[in-house]
């Protein structure tokens, strides 16, 4: 499987790190995003017309839309990560797949605009980027009074891979996760996972250190 | 006004290579400027006012200034060795002081920890000796001797290997890392952070190589590059005072953070002071 990448692209990390989670090997072809374009160029638009990045290539399978990738890397070997196949579950799933272009689109483009000199109306994109946020937090606090950790199940499903990086990444373009306990909760759960890997922005968590021993008697 | 050491040096407006796309509209320590090509395709730098800047070309990057730069921007001889390759890696924005962004850039103590397995890991987190000294006659900031243990030092780098480094500041809001190149252990590989300062808190920053290294693909070059970058970003926007301590106050330096405090103690000598607090609050 041969993904088109950007090391900084928050949607081409979802699809990396799908594939750390499932042990599926990527052959990475990196693109010259910035300060190249080269995703607008003859080269990659023949393959996605729309000039966006990441592209996903299996055989005649080209996929151009993350929320794909994530399925189809699911279904090749982890199902599980798709739900455990209830409606209510998939439906979930579903429900934060599409609510994730909106965290690319408003999260995104205030990143984008802020680090790299991207156009956009930048009060706007936060604006929207932090009623999303309060959406987000306020569905990990239901699924926490269900007894449920992540977005859509009581374990990860692509629903959190979806979400996860321009979330993470909200600080990048000028928005603070600080207001949020939920989120802050769910991404330290996300960096627990094992086969998790990290991109710039993104760090890992620090091993946890043993308890100090405390002999009896100190205080 | 004390600003005024630092309006006449040079500073990075632009890629010299990206002229041929359009104005390129920036600003530079507050005033917005316009970066265009004339006719025969040289650099021109004006003020919206009108105001015409002095411009040169160097190191792949277009130069000016706001005031009446007395010397010319610093040159690195290391630059013109035939068999280098040039890597233009872009412009990144990040929200701190000028003088923040170059002087994390002279810091080796934090790799491990904020380029965890690439350009340091735990437990190799001790800084050696090193030489730090302010040379009065090219009047630049140089650490040399410096050693750090490195998981993958270079993208030609294959396992870990203990890099050597010398740091030069040259101009204030640049930097010059000279740092073992691995498939030429004679030779220095130069790492350069060109910062250009759009106002106190606030400056965009041009990272630029010239490598010898033949085999790797100039974006993976880039990446590789901009994976370092973008990992001091976040750490960048988060620190506090915002503006540069050039007076003591809460901090304690280690013997770690030698550069640092010759880069301020120069800074302070010459009145560079955008971007700088003075007085410790």
């Amino acid at each position: 499987m041969k993904l088109y990448d950007y090391i900084l692209s928050p949607s081409c990390y979802k699809v990396r790190l799908m594939a750390a989670l499932t042990g599926i090997p990527l052959k990475i072809r990196p693109v010259d995003f910035h300060p190249g374009g080269e995703h607008r160029k003859a080269e990659l638009l023949a393959l996605n017309p729309a000039g966006s990045i990441p592209i996903l290539e299996d055989g005649d399978l080209v996929l151009t839309e993350s929320s794909a990738m994530l399925v189809y890397l699911s279904m090749k070997t982890a199902p599980k990560w798709l739900g455990d196949g209830t409606a209510e579950q998939a439906a979930r799933v579903q429900q934060w797949l599409s609510f994730s272009h909106r965290l690319t689109a408003n999260l995104g483009g205030a990143r984008l605009h802020e680090m790299l000199h991207r156009p956009g109306d930048i009060a706007v994109l936060q604006a929207h980027g932090i009623a999303a946020l309060r959406e987000l937090e306020a569905g990990l606090v239901e699924q926490g009074l269900r007894g449920k950790s992540f977005l859509a199940s009581d374990r990860p499903t692509i629903a959190d891979i979806a979400c996860f990086p321009y979330v993470a990444l909200a600080p990048d373009g000028g928005v603070l996760l600080d207001p949020y306990p939920a989120i802050r909760l769910w991404s330290r759960a996300i960096r627990a996972l094992d086969g998790f890997i990290e991109m710039p922005g993104i760090h890992r968590l620090h091993e946890l250190k043993p308890d100090p021993s405390i002999a009896a008697g100190e205080e | 006004m004390a600003e005024n050491a630092m309006l006449n040096q040079w500073y990075p407006v632009g890629l010299f290579s990206h002229l041929a796309k359009g104005v390129y509209k920036t600003a530079l320590m507050g005033e917005k400027i316009a970066v265009s090509a004339d006719a025969n395709g040289d650099a021109v730098v004006t003020t919206c006012a009108g105001r015409i800047l002095p411009v040169l070309v160097r190191f792949g990057h277009v130069w000016s200034s706001l005031g009446e730069p007395t010397k010319d921007l610093f040159s690195i001889p290391e630059a013109d060795q035939p068999g280098r390759r040039f890597v233009e890696v872009g412009v990144v924005r990040v929200r701190c002081s000028p003088l923040r962004a170059v002087e994390n850039f002279l810091d080796i103590a934090h790799f491990p920890f904020v380029h965890t397995d690439i350009l340091g890991a735990e437990p190799h987190t001790e800084v050696q000796n090193y030489k730090v000294e302010i040379r009065d006659v090219e009047d630049e900031v140089w650490a040399t001797q410096v050693k750090f243990y490195q998981p993958q030092a270079a993208k030609s780098a294959s396992g870990g290997i203990t890099t050597e480094y010398m740091y030069r500041v040259p101009s204030p809001t640049c930097s010059v890392l000279y740092k073992t190149c691995p498939p030429r252990p004679t030779e220095w590989d130069v790492i350069t952070l060109f910062v250009q300062p759009l106002a106190e808190d606030l400056c965009d920053v041009w990272p630029w190589m010239a490598l010898f290294d033949d085999e790797t693909s100039m974006t993976d070059l880039i990446h590789f590059q901009q994976t370092i970058f973008l990992q001091d970003r976040s750490i960048l926007e988060n620190q506090i005072p915002h503006l540069l301590p050039l007076d003591p106050g809460m901090e304690i330096p280690t013997r770690a953070d030698m550069t640092s405090v010759a880069y301020r103690r120069w800074l302070k000598r010459h009145n560079f002071t955008y971007g700088a607090q003075l007085v410790a609050q």
